[in-house]
């Protein structure tokens, strides 16, 4: 098929057609802050981060495919305030306390946070009473820290599988729910691995193996989220 | 692991289940085990044994080869689904805004005290269980309860009184007293007025190629009656052209917008010129199943619906080659809802028929290239096909004189509140708030509610605008406000609540950001805002507009509309000489403390 212009923040860039813009920018070295978004699995659209100006409309880069012509902006000063609004709503939302938790430097969320210099949330803390779930040999689940963004969903093994994770209720009291019964059959340590890592925050830890690189030294630790795409950026 | 015995106590120990959820396999057996009819499944479980218990979830899992989380997952979404016993007569009581005006509160009471339970519980006996649901579409006769699936209106403490004893004598839930529901048709138009018969315009509309029938659509200019206004012969044409095995057209009565009843008049009064509307678009698209998507508040109407299906059946203009054209065949089938606003938006809709919780998806792609069951698929209001009909009885050009230049044809309203004469009005467009509100007999009209909660709430400098898409849209309802209501407090802040009870939680602007907004809105109230609370929240709905669905764009329209409309209800709120207010209560946080300790609190100061 042959390649079409897209035009990203005033330049022309040349792409496949149906490639998703998120993709696109990324392969251009233009970052665009996702947090439901997860390599390889079908995007979905739902923690809104990644929201872009598309042809004049508020869009997910994640799931909008590129078409020719399409003029993308990315990262407007209401689009940024838009991210920095989403992240402040979910530290406001859930309960999330870095410095005890496993995935501090490693957390996406966190992470963002520093990218968008956040202080304190401008919005009140809900301090929700949320569960945590230790009854998987393997596996521990933290509610707290969950932002729902679906990726443990998401990632299964086949489209047509049982799930190990679902939703449950809706609005603002759904949460992950898990089968128990189902990973306490499957899940083996790459398994538990696996769901660690596609989690962006702690909501899911692995047991038995923690603390591996000490805080300091992981991987927003050294490099702010992002610099891996774009350039130029500094802690 | 010996903890696993804990984990679930309703599967160790089965015989806290009470109900008589033997019998499923007759159920999945119907629906031939198919995990896209989860919906029906959960129906018919929830309705034999009043929940859907954890033996039950296990059993359909199997039965779908799903995990038990996953049925979990959908049944879990819906509002009129539960994992526990809901009571054997389950009293579900409106307490949407004009309930509330209706004088809900008193009714509510007197079920507490007469059932001997506090609402979202079950009566100690089991018999009886009294919860809270969003508008039940019978605003113009509040307060309304259903009781298991049957509708009773206009509820006085006296007729509460009886329906009570009635329940605890163990009457059949016919036989309970009520007052039955009222269409109150108040004025016909064009849609509304009845035809010698129907079947002529299925007739007119085979003896055409699906081009013409289509050409002839757009020569009418109908717009989608939903809300959106998108026109209909473009989506049939989208539709029409788009490959897939099967196409499928639905028919989209998930009415869920808080004060909106006109679908539920059309579907009790004029079904047939809804299923002839199906049936014209099944033909323009090339498809030969429609589904009707109805909301489960409307189960009490299934009967009636069915026997109207069938009688049309009988008369050919349902099933093998309808209206006697070789080769056309067509059918409708009902699917219900569980209880969700959302799934009012087309793409929830279809996720929810396919038996899946009933999220919005992203698009592209749209419903009409990858919808029901990823196949072409047109959802059209329930308004929008019986213009259809009319439109292919009496032509295009007829539909073209009504209403303006814009906006062609007529519009339904369901008018409520604070007026003499609600009910649902058939206007064409172009009439104004005004004009409505002499008709209906509303006088010291503080405010009015054009389309909902997700709409405009606006005041008398804009009584004189049109009802028009290039003026003053609307999806089909006026609540009118008096003067003597509070409009933050009785008004947005029940609105508001509503949006929180009905997102889904996948966006997490509209998940989180609704919250947010509430507890806002009730600082405000209480009297401990200031000035930046209100451009805070002014500010705050461009994050809203980042959502996915419609839902998550309007959530905040009860707020933003009323600031824009009536500010100075706000400004009279808030502290105008401080920036700051603290809302925190020293002694009233360390009281607690105190007590246990046996000490006075020492606050600092004098």
């Amino acid at each position: 098929m042959s390649k079409i212009l897209i035009n990203i923040n005033g330049k022309d860039y040349s792409a496949e057609p149906g490639k998703m813009v998120l993709d696109i920018a990324k392969e251009n070295g233009i970052y665009i802050p996702t947090l439901c978004h997860y390599e390889g699995i079908k995007p979905q659209g739902s923690c809104r981060i990644c929201t872009c100006k598309i042809d004049g409309r508020n869009m997910t880069a994640c799931t909008t495919p590129a078409s020719h012509r399409m003029v993308v902006e990315t990262n407007t000063e209401e689009l940024e305030k838009i991210r920095s609004t989403i992240v402040e709503l979910l530290f406001a939302e859930g309960n999330h306390f870095c410095p005890a938790c496993e995935r501090s430097g490693n957390c996406e969320l966190q992470a963002l946070a520093y990218r968008y210099k956040m202080m304190v949330p401008q919005f009140p803390y809900i301090f929700p009473s949320k569960d945590l779930d230790a009854e998987n040999p393997k596996i521990l689940i933290d509610h707290n820290r969950c932002i729902l963004c679906k990726r443990c969903i998401r990632r299964k093994k086949e489209p047509d599988n049982p799930s190990w994770f679902v939703f449950k209720g809706r609005g603002h009291t759904t949460q992950i729910n898990v089968d128990h019964e189902l990973i306490d059959k499957e899940f083996n340590d790459e398994l538990a691995q696996k769901a660690m890592d596609t989690c962006p925050v702690g909501a899911i830890i692995r047991k038995e193996k923690g603390f591996d690189v000490p805080i300091g030294e992981r991987k927003y630790d050294k490099n702010p989220i992002g610099s891996d795409i774009e350039k130029g950026v500094t802690l | 692991m010996d903890n696993k015995q804990s984990r679930n106590p309703e599967f160790s120990n089965n015989d806290n289940c009470t109900c008589e959820c033997n019998d499923l396999d007759a159920i999945l057996a119907k629906y031939n085990n198919d995990p896209t009819r989860l919906m029906d499944i959960l129906i018919d479980v929830q309705m034999q044994c009043g929940c859907v218990s954890e033996k039950a979830v296990k059993v359909i899992a199997k039965a779908i080869n799903y995990s038990s989380v996953d049925v979990v997952q959908t049944l879990s979404f819906y509002h009129f689904f539960s994992q526990t016993p809901t009571g054997k007569y389950t009293v579900y009581l409106n307490d949407s805004v004009v309930a509330e005006m209706m004088g809900r509160d008193e009714i509510a009471k007197t079920f507490e005290e007469e059932a001997g339970c506090k609402f979202g519980s079950v009566s100690e006996d089991g018999r009886i269980g009294l919860f809270n649901t969003s508008c039940i579409g019978m605003n113009d006769q509040e307060p309304s309860a259903i009781i298991n699936q049957r509708v009773f209106t206009k509820l006085t403490t006296e007729k509460v009184k009886k329906i009570v004893r009635g329940m605890k004598n163990d009457y059949d839930t016919e036989d309970l007293i009520g007052t039955e529901v009222q269409s109150n048709i108040l004025k016909q138009g064009p849609i509304l007025t009845k035809d010698s018969n129907l079947g002529e315009a299925i007739k007119k509309a085979v003896t055409m190629s699906p081009e013409d029938v289509i050409e002839e659509i757009k020569q009418s200019n109908l717009r989608g009656r939903g809300g959106a206004g998108f026109p209909t012969a473009m989506k049939w044409r989208f539709c029409r052209n788009a490959e897939g095995e099967k196409h499928y057209v639905f028919c989209n009565a998930d009415e869920g917008e808080p004060g909106t009843f006109k679908d539920r008049v059309i579907l009790t009064d004029r079904p047939q010129l809804l299923f002839a509307g199906m049936t014209i678009a099944g033909y323009a698209i090339g498809s030969d199943e429609g589904i009707l998507y109805l909301r489960y508040e409307y189960k009490y109407m299934e009967k009636f619906l069915e026997e109207v299906l069938s009688k049309l059946r009988e008369e050919g203009l349902l099933g093998k080659d309808v209206a006697g054209e070789k080769g056309f065949n067509f059918d409708i089938r009902i699917q219900f809802g569980g209880g969700a606003y959302i799934c009012g938006e087309e793409s929830a809709l279809l996720e929810s028929a396919e038996g899946k919780r009933g999220e919005p998806r992203d698009r592209p792609p749209f419903p009409v290239v990858k919808g029901y069951l990823q196949q072409p698929t047109a959802v059209n209001n329930v308004e929008t096909l019986c213009a259809v009909a009319k439109i292919m009885h009496k032509g295009a050009k007829w539909y073209r004189s009504l209403g303006t230049l814009e906006s062609t044809g007529s519009k339904l309203i369901s008018v409520s509140g604070d007026c003499e004469k609600p009910g649902v009005y058939e206007v064409e467009w172009g009439f104004t708030v005004n004009d409505i509100l002499e008709l209906v007999g509303a006088k010291n009209v503080q405010a009015v509610q054009v389309g909902g909660p997700s709409g405009n709430c606006i005041a008398s400098n804009e009584f004189n605008r049109k009802l028009a898409y290039e003026d003053l849209s609307t999806g089909g309802s006026l609540i009118v406000i008096g003067n003597e209501r509070d409009l933050l407090k009785d008004i947005v802040l029940n609105f508001t609540e509503f949006f929180i009870e009905e997102s889904c939680g996948s966006c997490v602007p509209c998940r989180a950001m609704t919250v947010q907004y509430k507890n806002k809105l009730e600082k405000i109230i209480r009297g401990n805002g200031v000035a930046d609370d209100i451009d805070q929240m002014l500010q705050w709905e461009n994050v809203m507009k980042s959502n996915r669905c419609g839902l998550g764009h309007t959530a905040a329209n009860p707020i933003i509309s009323t600031i824009k409309n009536f500010r100075e209800l706000y400004d009279a709120k808030i502290n105008e000489d401080t920036d700051f207010v603290s809302e925190f209560d020293l002694e009233a946080a360390v009281a607690e403390s105190c007590k246990t300790a046996g000490r006075v609190p020492n606050l600092g100061g004098e």
